[in-house]
């Protein structure tokens, strides 16, 4: 089953059946219209031109040829813009359905796809789709009838013509199959080699001071350079197909073309064909070039749409891990209560275990401090809470209902997160901070800039609507990172996940992005992630994180006393560099 | 104000003041301007070998093509109307040999030109390639990194597309075009006057069509680049999307922006139905007028009905690549807007010029000197007036507020950019005398941004040394106190740091970074906020370490924690681009400055 990836598209091309239809109808009577070109010059030649007396015809049978043509473009331009129209409306369909098929997917299938991948399957993949419904669908149809109608018209004109035609014309069909064979299997390759390729252009591009640092360009060069040289065999292999194949294509019908002359100019000069028919004939087969000429292109580039169904599929077929569970309830009102029993968890493909056996209870209104050594599962165990990530083994609840039991989008609303890394995207501040919680209030925005020492945003040239992220105002790692917590806090969540917020300011900073963040925490629970001993402050209990448990938990003093662990992760002063 | 729901406005972007107009393609002209022109002579000097052959070809090529229809009409006026079958088969034949020669130059001509252009596109792509390796870190602060792929991946794929598209096949049909006037004038000039009567009108609907066809196409840029990045925008955060359920906005905005793309791409689909059947039209036209004026020029025998007969067939061959043209145009654009591009980054003159008569120390000890150093952003001033001069072997400690300069400082010393006035010496050398793989060699940076390629965690360490054993690797990673945690990920060394499973974090991938800059071992080292992303016993273990790596080699640091400054001999403070305070740690602190502030500040915030 050649292209039954593509029996896929279906439910995309249903809603347009009756646009394509009438395109294919409109393109039928265009071809009728067409066709009558080389009658209509036979009856001229045969009537007036070979017979003075009939010269009055001649006018009339110009008329109708001409508003042949007219007919025949007004139905050309409307086909066009019927099939354009549907071709492009499945195109935006196709695209909106995959971008929020993948905005519903997990994290964990985001973390292992490159964007670049996701990228192609939006633009190129889906172009190919365009291609094919606007293009390859209706013309497989047209085409076909097209060469069929012309060889009905041949045949009556003369059979044993029509017939050396058809013989010669085979070949053609032979040789657009094995072109668009091979021309699948090079696209296919020059297609990755391209992404090889883009993979190092962008490593060149984001790692340029790195490279610099260590006056690597030549390396970088020599890297790019062989992957270039790859991508250049294959394109040459691309080449040296359509060298060998384009001209074979126009051989057979030139072929074709001589025997007809020969045939038909002896059964001509023989009187038993007209010369207006001889003509008309070799009109004839000057049109079925190009139909045949198109069918190896459009084989070629149904092949390449089916590639591109399949790359489509492997997303549209991967189904969200995290969803709401039939029966989810919606979560209203949060008391903030979290627990965790024996979680276990590790990340898709990964063989090892971040987190083996974690329990751990948070009482409402509580903030505890996560602590740990680099890697222990730290930011892993906070993305738990708002199922950013499901557990493999155990239970995370939240007012002691298992948090995969409550609708994501309640749960999500109770749940503030600031990440480890300010992700921020090029948008206005205000798009930022509010994210999708639309109903926020000014006020509330003014406020959670506050309690983040966010008011750089009033000195911004456009205030909240300034355009922030990679395609608008540069901001440095500290602002960002408060931006990011201001947009946690917004709205009052009654749980906080806070991943190291204050990794990135400075030390005048923090202190009062913690005073007034002491104020925010008295009513919710929250967890942070902590690397600095100054951030504990905040922290009513403190857990201590390593390989994967939860080794102790109490309040800063006490761990201090009872855990070497805990003085070894968060104690400055240790012994030899104390001044 | 609240945000809307109506995705047709766009307000959700923000304001920006500059705008980056030049990706858009704004200003792109059929017209290739002076640059791009100066960069195709480049590109073609090479090849001017092929570029006779593949003339040649395309010379026989379309001489055989444009003989075919008067060809077939002498075959019909005297093989069929003279009645004369062995004419008919002799010429004929003499038809389809002249037929497969034209194919058979095609072929070839396919194949040179062909080959040609991959070779033009490598040359290319290796030219810009270089060309970004070389240009400097002032200019990649500025272009970011976006663009530089952008130049490098779709502006050069918008050249292949028009080599694959058959940029040759409409330089032949062009030039067919002209060929089949020229004829048809020689043939019977009545009836070529009669049939070019609508050619006024094609070149009127031309010029139609390609004046609407640069604001069609403009618009579909424009509206296809929103789609790119906010696709990839959103799917690259989107755990904060998710986390803060904006999936509903997003998809609002992203069907917005889609359904922009789509009316784009129709204005431009009908603007070309416009175009392809006009010209279809104006060429039944023409077949009409002929049919009408040479039929009675045949009935009068003022002309032969052969000659008739291949004007109808130069006329389709006339109109029918005409027609293709709308196809080819949004290609050729696409591709003329690249090349103007690319042109302009080839144009780029680097702001950190390799030296021209370089000098080359047998020996580096490590000796930097500022003298009379002046630095600014633009006209931002950033360092004022600095004089310093650092020993060999010195560790020194950069101390100040963001935006002090200090890490400017830093990146002076590496030379990603030129002091305005002044010098930065290295050994008495001025850095822009010394060749760029020998101050590669002689000084490495660790920054913040611990960036990691793609391969595994070995290959990364080994980029500060390409020819590194994995013994020397290992020491390095063991020397810096990441030997531990590498050897517990699933592959070890060998683990790849991109694929699942490899997830490294913050501190893990700066560790790898240390590792990298220990390896190179340079007389220089310098690390600017290196250590932010540690927790304290990383950040202890691997100060333990620079103990020992720092001891007989120069060193700066800018930390803003001053844990890592304890090791420091010196301490320099900055602020507003001066050096403020100089003196060695306990020096300043004893001396009740703005470091012994700092020092006071930083006591209190441990506990």
């Amino acid at each position: 089953m050649r292209s039954h990836a593509l029996l896929r598209l279906r439910s995309y091309v249903k809603p347009h059946a009756k646009a394509l239809v009438l395109a294919i109808a409109l393109a039928f009577v265009e071809i009728y219209f067409e066709t009558r070109i080389p009658d209509i010059t036979r009856k001229v030649i045969d009537g007036p031109i070979r017979h003075e007396s009939q010269r009055g015809r001649l006018l009339p049978l110009i008329g109708l040829l001409t508003l042949f043509g007219v007919l025949e473009v007004i139905l050309a331009y409307r086909r066009r813009k019927v099939l354009s129209n549907a071709a492009l409306r499945v195109e935006t369909d196709v695209r909106n359905d995959l971008y929020a098929h993948l905005q519903r997917l997990h994290i964990g299938f985001h973390d292992g796809w490159q964007s670049g991948q996701l990228l192609s399957r939006c633009m190129q993949d889906i172009n190919s789709l365009r291609r094919f419904v606007g293009f390859c669908l209706p013309f497989l149809v047209i085409l076909s009838f097209q060469f069929v109608y012309t060889f009905v018209l041949m045949f009556k004109l003369s059979p044993v013509l029509a017939f050396v035609a058809a013989v010669g014309i085979l070949p053609v069909g032979w040789i657009s199959y094995t072109m668009s064979r091979q021309y699948r299997v090079i696209a296919r390759r020059i297609q990755d080699q391209q992404g090889d390729l883009g993979t190092i252009i962008e490593e060149s591009a984001t790692g340029i001071r790195i490279i610099k640092a260590f006056g690597r360009a030549p390396l970088m060069r020599k890297k790019f350079r062989l992957q270039a040289e790859k991508l250049r065999e294959s394109s040459l292999g691309w080449v040296r197909l359509m060298a060998r194949l384009w001209p074979m294509f126009d051989v057979f019908p030139n072929l074709v073309l001589g025997a007809v002359l020969i045939v038909g100019g002896r059964a001509v000069i023989r009187g038993d064909m007209s010369l207006g028919s001889l003509w008309a004939f070799i009109l004839y087969v000057q049109m079925l070039i190009w139909p045949v000429d198109a069918l190896g292109w459009i084989l070629a580039m149904t092949e390449e749409s089916r590639t591109s169904t399949e790359r489509l599929m492997e997303v549209f077929d991967t189904q969200p891990q995290i969803a709401d569970r039939p029966g989810a309830v919606e979560l209203v009102n949060c008391e903030g209560r979290i627990a965790m029993n024996d979680v276990w968890f590790r990340y898709e493909g990964g063989t090892d275990w971040v987190l083996r056996g974690v329990n751990l209870e948070i009482a409402p209104g509580e903030t505890l401090a996560l602590v740990g050594k680099t890697g222990c599962g730290k930011s892993t165990l906070a993305m738990l809470i708002p199922r950013l990530y499901d557990v493999d083994k155990g239970t995370v609840t939240l007012d002691g209902r298992d948090v995969s039991s409550i609708t994501v989008g309640s749960l999500r609303s109770h749940v503030g997160v600031a990440f480890e890394d300010p992700i921020l995207f090029s948008a206005s501040v205000r798009e930022n901070l509010v994210m999708g919680r639309l109903d926020v209030s000014d006020h509330q925005i003014t406020l959670a800039l506050e309690t983040a020492q966010a008011s750089f945003v009033n000195e911004l040239p456009y205030g909240l609507d300034t355009r922030v992220g990679e395609q608008g105002h540069t901001l440095s790692g500290g602002q960002r990172q408060r931006l990011a917590l201001a947009r946690a806090v917004l709205g009052g969540p009654r749980v906080l996940v806070l991943d190291d917020p204050l990794s990135s300011v400075d030390v005048h900073t923090e202190a009062l992005i913690e005073t007034a963040l002491e104020t925010v925490l008295e009513g919710t629970t929250a967890i942070l992630v902590v690397h600095r001993p100054s951030t504990l402050a905040l922290a009513d209990r403190v857990a201590l994180l390593d390989e994967g448990r939860i080794v102790a938990v109490g309040t800063h003093h006490e761990l201090m006393e009872s855990e070497p662990l805990y003085r070894a992760v968060l104690s400055q002063e240790a012994e030899e560099y104390s001044t | 104000m609240t945000i809307t729901n109506d995705s047709a406005n766009d307000s959700w972007r923000g304001v920006v003041d500059d705008e980056k107009k030049e990706d858009s393609g704004h200003g792109a002209s059929a017209i290739l301007r002076k640059r791009s022109r100066r960069l195709l002579g480049v590109l073609l000097r090479p090849h001017k070998k092929e570029l006779v052959i593949t003339t040649l070809l395309m010379a026989v090529n379309l001489t055989t093509w444009l003989v075919q229809p008067h060809l077939i009409g002498v075959v019909i006026d005297r093989g069929v109307e003279g009645s004369d079958f062995g004419v008919l088969v002799r010429l004929t034949l003499i038809v389809v040999a002249i037929f497969i020669a034209n194919n058979l130059t095609w072929g070839a001509f396919l194949w040179v030109s062909g080959k040609m252009g991959a070779d033009v596109l490598i040359d290319l792509r290796k030219m810009v390639f270089r060309k970004f390796q070389s240009l400097s870190l002032a200019f990649h602060d500025k272009y970011t990194s976006g663009r530089v792929v952008a130049r490098l991946t779709s502006d050069i794929d918008a050249l292949n597309e028009l080599l694959q598209t058959g940029l040759h096949e409409v330089v032949v049909n062009m030039l067919a075009v002209l060929g089949i006037v020229v004829i048809l004038f020689f043939k019977d000039a009545r009836l070529a006057g009669v049939s070019l009567l609508v050619f006024p009108l094609v070149l009127a609907l031309t010029y139609w069509f390609r004046h609407h066809s640069e604001r069609t196409y403009r618009a579909v840029r424009d509206a296809v680049a929103l789609v790119i990045v906010f696709y990839n925008e959103s799917l690259g955060g989107v755990r904060a999307g998710q986390a803060f359920r904006r999936e509903a906005r997003n998809k609002d905005i992203f069907e917005g922006l889609t359904d922009r793309y789509r009316e784009a791409n129709l204005r431009s689909s009908i603007l070309a139905a416009r175009f392809g059947p006009g010209i279809r039209f104006l060429g039944r036209l023409s077949m009409s007028v002929v049919l009408l004026y040479g039929a009675n020029l045949v009935i009068d025998d003022k002309m032969t009905i052969g000659v008739l007969f291949s004007f109808v067939l130069y006329l389709n061959r006339f109109f029918g690549p005409l027609q293709d043209l709308s196809q080819f145009y949004n290609v050729f654009q696409a591709a003329s807007a690249a090349l103007e591009k690319l042109a302009g980054v080839l144009d780029e003159a680097t702001s950190v010029p390799e030296a021209e008569n370089p000098v080359v120390p047998q020996n580096i000890l490590g000796e930097i000197a500022f003298d009379g150093v002046g630095f600014s952003y633009g006209e931002k001033p950033v360092i004022l007036e600095t004089s310093v001069h650092v020993p060999s072997g010195q560790t020194v400690a950069l101390v100040g507020e963001t935006g002090a300069g200090k890490s400017t400082l830093a990146k002076l010393i590496a030379r990603f950019y030129d002091p305005v006035q002044g010098t930065i010496s290295l050994d008495g050398i001025d850095l822009r005398h010394l060749p760029e793989w020998k101050l590669r060699e002689a000084i490495a940076v660790v920054t913040q941004e611990s960036f990691l390629f793609g391969g595994t965690v070995g290959e990364n360490i080994s980029f500060g040394k390409p020819d590194a054993t994995r013994e020397q690797v290992e020491a390095a990673a063991t020397a810096i106190g990441a030997h531990e945690f590498i050897s517990n990920l699933t592959d070890g060394y060998d683990t790849d740091v991109k694929k699942r499973g490899g997830r490294l974090s913050a501190g893990q991938r700066q560790l790898i970074a240390f590792a990298r800059a220990f390896l190179a071992d340079p007389r220089v080292l310098i690390l600017d906020e290196a250590t932010s992303s540690l927790d304290i016993p990383t950040e202890r273990l691997v100060q333990h370490a620079l103990r020992t790596l720092l001891s007989d080699r120069t060193a700066f640091i800018i930390a803003h924690r001053l844990s890592t400054v304890e090791i420091a001999d010196r301490v320099l403070v900055v602020d507003g681009g001066r050096i403020v305070e100089d003196g060695s740690p306990n020096e300043l602190i004893s001396r009740g400055g703005r470091y012994a502030d700092l020092h006071t500040q930083w006591i209190e915030s441990l506990i």
